[in-house]
């Protein structure tokens, strides 16, 4: 298949930025995405031209590199999918694809599709953590753990942390990332050691790195490749209400 | 504790429980207003407007009800310009993205509840100063007109019916007020209870179809009453 690829491309951090137009003639519909992007990069590379930098790890879903906004969807037109699971069969032969970096204050832009993401991993270091004790592993069977609460931690750590809520986001918030994070810890009794305040650190840490903050319109859950509920957002905004009157009342905590 | 107001989270808390209290005052001023539908005469009206201008309960919530207001208004402006700053768009001439979903991903009300409340709040300036600044500080000759009440009784029937016969225009301002504040509540209502941390899967759906209620009622309610009393005087 032959495409029409408008990829933003910018040198450097403090480079302006442009977007460059190439024709891709010999694609394939069953590549992935990533794979489409190889091709580019080796027929950018044979012309002696500047390869575009594109994010890939694991290319099976779970890393949460390949970040990217392709034809204005974050990971792509595909519900639920990243961009390295992102099959070609869903473009067309002749489609013109436009191809951008995360956009927010918060997620600089590296070097054309790359932005700096290090913002997520300083609200984990505010508080998404537990603490163990070291020594042999206790017995599992100790900590008993209601199915259903089990279950949606799970499916709140499944966030891969990908930035995808936050280029959806018309206010660049990570909330959706935050609420996840909070929630894995939340519903499980591992968590509850540190949970007076991780909601409040997390989140202050949120506000302080320059994320707007969550008018509810839920962009974020469906552009979310994990597919992680709105409702993490909830108990997010619950768990630092609580951690706000934590905070009044007990000094201990 | 003192952080817990200028988190982005506390002002969110803040912000949806003014709105919420003034969800309040809108049941209790579409209650009265009804009152017009169903009785021609005036009386019933007049009788509940005199209630609320003299009753000093309300006296004493309607001061509570403006810090109510400027407190969601400057919380308002203070969400929206942060998240504008934020928000980052100087990248491709003055838009974020070359394209964009954000049609498919999230509701038009959503996204602009700050335009819809500017709407709402031009329009309830416009408001105040047909009627709410002429009977409490300049008054009108229609409020003096004979009502067959108590004396000090003021006509406020004959006020209102009067803008909408007068001025038939007035009332395409208070049909798009109605439609403001419906779309305002559709996405306001659910959203509160949200950020109140009021809310899971199970709820969600309840509170969004509880908000749709609300946002008919309101919407529906306010725009039937100008345009009733409009058809009202053509028909009669």
């Amino acid at each position: 298949m032959k495409l029409t690829l408008k990829v933003w491309r910018q040198h450097s951090p403090k480079d302006k930025g442009r977007f460059e137009e190439y024709i891709l003639q010999n694609a394939s519909s069953d590549m992935t995405f990533l794979e489409m992007l190889d091709a580019l990069n080796e027929q950018l590379i044979s012309q002696d031209k500047d390869p575009v930098a594109f994010e890939h790890d694991c290319r099976e879903g779970i890393c949460g590199c390949c970040a990217m906004m392709i034809n204005g969807r974050p990971h792509g037109p595909n519900a639920e999918t990243t961009t390295c699971q992102l099959n070609m069969k869903a473009f067309k032969d002749n489609d013109t694809i436009v191809i951008e970096p995360w956009r927010a204050r918060s997620f600089p832009v590296i070097k054309d599709l790359v932005v700096d993401r290090q913002a997520f991993e300083k609200i984990m270091e505010a508080g998404g953590f537990v603490h163990m004790d070291t020594g042999s592993a206790p017995e599992a069977n100790t900590l008993a753990v209601p199915k259903g609460k089990a279950d949606e931690a799970i499916e709140a750590a499944s966030c891969i942390g990908c930035g995808a809520c936050v280029a959806a986001c018309k206010n660049a918030s990570a909330m959706l990332f935050v609420a996840a994070k909070v929630s894995q810890y939340a519903l499980l009794p591992q968590g509850k050691p540190e949970g007076g305040k991780r909601a409040w650190n997390m989140v202050a840490k949120m506000d302080e790195l320059g994320f707007g903050s969550c008018t509810n319109t839920g962009a974020c859950e469906v552009e979310c490749p994990k597919g992680i509920s709105l409702a993490h957002i909830a108990r997010l905004n619950r768990e630092f209400i609580k951690g706000g009157f934590i905070t009044l009342v007990a000094e201990e905590e | 504790m003192s952080n817990f107001f200028v988190s982005s989270i506390g002002k969110k808390f803040v912000l949806s429980l003014t709105g919420l209290f003034l969800i309040l005052f809108l049941v209790v001023h579409l209650s009265v207003n009804v009152l017009i539908v169903f009785d021609s005469t005036g009386k019933l009206f007049n009788q509940a407007a005199h209630f609320m201008d003299t009753n000093p309960l309300i006296g004493i919530i309607e001061p509570v009800l403006a810090i109510g207001l400027v407190l969601h208004l400057v919380l308002a402006t203070i969400i929206t310009a942060q998240n504008q700053l934020l928000r980052d768009v100087n990248y491709t001439g003055n838009k974020r993205y070359q394209k964009s979903n954000t049609r498919e991903n999230s509701s038009w009300a959503s996204r602009n509840m700050y335009v819809l409340g500017t709407v709402i709040l031009v329009f309830l300036v416009i408001h105040m100063i047909n009627f709410f600044w002429k009977i409490k500080v300049t008054g009108d000759p229609l409020l003096n007109e004979a009502t067959g009440l108590e004396p000090g009784v003021k006509n406020a029937y004959a006020l209102v019916t009067g803008l909408f016969v007068q001025w038939k225009w007035s009332v395409l301002i208070y049909v798009i007020g109605a439609i403001a504040l419906g779309l305002h509540l559709y996405h306001g209502v659910w959203s509160a209870f949200q950020s109140l941390g009021w809310s899971n899967r199970k709820w969600r759906s309840i509170l969004s179809i509880i908000g749709i209620i609300v946002s008919l009622i309101f919407a529906g309610g306010f725009a039937f009453i100008p345009v009733f009393v409009l058809i009202q005087d053509m028909v009669c």
